[in-house]
């Protein structure tokens, strides 16, 4: 395996509310390696999105990293002070985001903005930077780049704003790029195009991305390895093969039970029980043991460790490790 | 196909857009569409943001007054004089289950309401007795009845506006994406419980949504629309397995399937551009300006929807 590009050890984020402490990220761990695609998969509220803005220290106000490092190529961000930051982000890491049309100022021009961050992160200035940007422009598929420069955001689709957004982010050919549910807002047909266009671009000058999305099918469609994500917790992480072949937290197992896919469309949908989590209460257990069906009295009271499945493939249920247990002593 | 409940013959919603100081121009959001469903049967209606399908479900309904055509239900035509005694039969659930419900009204309010205004209970007991009945249909508990909606989670939330929507005994129920707005784990709940009530009640159901899958695992036959036409209309299996519109075959190639190996073996057929502003809708087939077999016909004539075996009914030029 090639060299750790990013690592994240123990991350715990909280935010400090009138209501007390929510522990929206409570020790994630992870390592990211150049050029790949790494999907972090869970419903809202598992602590996905703040994850990764963790990771670009973008967090609200009231957040904060209480405990854990995030490593970039070996350095301990979390140590960084605000303008060493300013530099990681946008050159060494951008981030896109669900909604195009908030990210956006708009009351400034595509090409106003985009220059904005090409002077910012780069030396080019002048007649210099309007050709980066014409060069970025064209770079994700739009067409009339010097016409679409001279516009504003509410002249754009909501496919085009998107493209608009990750030509920006590569203004500076970062290493990472995190894209924070970045089809959500789009039509089936646009997300095909947006997809494609971010694997082409993934393809073409190699940076790792960072996939976040609720959609189990564009992180098979995408992903390498994935993470699945429950109560702020990493639930299970492997290959997408192991994940959706060989699911071993029942969370996992719930979820893709409890979608529409094209061998279950004449069976019922299997759902998962209950309602999400509530951040403010979490259970002292397992996160997800007040909806899960075989929870067991240990799941109630200790929060399980991940145990590894095989080399590609990591789970922190109990149910593994009572599988374990029963398989050892089955051969003594 | 079992009896015809209801029959949407040429609906015509048009839209009033003012361009300029005194000029204004029809928006056509919905254009001369027709299809019918039978008696407890779920069609599926498909299509991406604005294309329609949300104005003809309330068009349906005459939450909006239609600008041509005419819908029938059960043979009755539904016009404006018999409107309040035909939503009696014909009913809404609506996409975002925090708009649509009164937050100043308890969940018993809510669900009493329709019950009030059609005068189906006698007395404050039996209204009592009707609304507890009605939430262990949808899987509440009796003690939320005295509960405002914003107490409650998405999903519990949309099974309150099922509920109100069920409380006249409607034979047919408008579900405008139901499930989109509540997270992938509880979407599974709600669509087994439409499944349920179909299976005890008999209810119809025109269930408009974007996403394939879920309209695919719910209807018996589905509508694609684009640019507020009908594009193709055939049985969901058959729809998924033989689609004949351009439209309809990119549109099922872009789906992201939770499943690797069968969505990384597809072919994607990428479509080029975004959807022509329906003020600007190209001339001939709504689609041709993306659709990769488009011919000289495609731009001068629009065509319409033809079968082609088996209830298969396509609107295409080409193919």
């Amino acid at each position: 395996m090639s060299e750790t590009l990013l690592g994240v050890q123990n991350l715990h984020t909280s935010f400090f509310t009138d209501n007390g402490e929510v522990q929206a990220v409570n020790g994630v761990s992870f390592d990211l390696n150049p050029g790949e695609i790494l999907g972090i998969v869970g419903e809202s509220g598992s602590g996905k999105s703040v994850t990764a803005y963790s990771i670009m220290q973008i967090l609200a106000d009231t957040g904060r990293i209480t405990e854990g490092k995030v490593l970039f190529k070996g350095e301990d961000l979390t140590k960084w002070n605000d303008k060493q930051m300013q530099g990681f982000r946008g050159k060494n890491c951008s981030i896109i985001f669900q909604d195009p049309m908030t990210s956006l100022n708009p009351v400034f021009t595509i090409g106003n903005q985009m220059r904005e961050a090409v002077i910012l992160h780069t030396d080019r200035r002048g007649a210099d930077a309007d050709a980066r940007v014409k060069e970025l422009l064209e770079l994700v598929g739009i067409n009339e780049p010097e016409k679409r420069m001279k516009q504003y955001p509410f002249e754009h689709s909501g496919g085009m704003r998107q493209r608009v957004m990750i030509a920006m982010a590569l203004a500076c050919e970062p290493d990472i790029l995190i894209a924070d549910e970045p089809t959500t807002a789009l039509d089936v047909t646009i997300q095909a195009q947006i997809l494609e266009l971010i694997q082409s671009l993934q393809r073409k000058m190699g940076m790792a991305v960072i996939l976040v999305t609720h959609d189990l099918g564009v992180i098979a469609d995408m992903c390498d390895n994935i993470i699945v994500m429950y109560g702020g917790r990493v639930c299970e992480r492997g290959t997408a093969r192991e994940i959706f072949y060989n699911p071993k937290h029942e969370y996992t197992k719930g979820l893709l039970r409890s979608i529409p896919n094209v061998n279950n469309m004449k069976k019922k949908l299997i759902p998962i029980a209950g309602t999400p989590i509530n951040m403010l209460n979490l259970p002292k257990g397992c996160a997800f043991c007040p909806r899960c069906d075989s929870a067991m009295k240990i799941c109630l009271s200790e929060i399980p460790q991940e145990l590894t499945i095989n080399e590609n493939h990591k789970a922190a249920c109990w149910m593994n490790v009572k599988a374990a247990y029963e398989e050892a002593s089955r051969n003594e | 196909m079992s009896e015809t409940l209801v029959e949407v013959r040429n609906l015509k919603q048009y839209f009033p857009v003012k361009v300029g100081i005194a000029k204004t121009i029809p928006l056509k959001a919905v254009d001369d569409i027709s299809f019918t469903i039978g008696k407890g049967e779920t069609l599926g209606l498909v299509g991406e943001s604005g294309c329609g399908k949300t104005t003809a479900g309330r068009s349906i309904l005459r939450l909006y007054k239609p600008t041509g055509g005419e819908v029938l239900f059960n043979g009755e035509l539904v016009t404006e004089k018999n409107i309040t005694h035909m939503r009696k039969k014909m009913q809404m659930v609506f996409q975002d289950p925090y708009s649509s419900l009164d937050p100043r009204m308890t969940v018993e309010d809510i669900i009493g309401e329709p019950l009030d205004v059609h005068k189906l209970c006698a007395n404050r007991k039996e209204r009592r007795e009707r609304i507890l009945e009605l939430m262990e249909i949808v899987g509440l508990n009796a003690e939320h009845a005295t509960r405002y909606a914003h107490e409650f989670s998405g999903g519990q939330r949309q099974r309150i506006g099922i509920a109100r929507a069920l409380a006249v005994n409607p034979e047919f129920i408008v579900c405008d994406e139901p499930v989109s707005a509540l997270d992938v784990s509880i979407q599974a709940q709600v669509i087994n419980m439409f499944e349920e009530l179909q299976q005890k009640l008999g209810v119809a159901y025109l269930f408009i949504a974007h996403d394939l899958l879920v309209v695919h695992h719910i209807s018996k036959r589905i509508a694609v629309m684009y640019l507020g036409k009908i594009v193709e209309i055939a049985d969901a299996d058959e729809l998924n397995d033989y689609p004949i519109h351009p439209y309809t075959e990119s549109l099922l190639s872009a789906v992201p399937i939770p499943d690797p190996d069968v969505t990384r073996a597809r072919h994607r057929i990428i479509l080029e551009g975004d959807v022509p502003s329906p003020l600007k809708r190209p001339s001939g087939c709504p689609f041709r300006t993306r659709c990769r077999y488009a011919t000289e016909q495609c731009a001068e004539e629009c065509p319409t929807l033809s079968d082609r075996g088996g209830d298969h009914l396509v609107a295409c030029w080409v193919k």
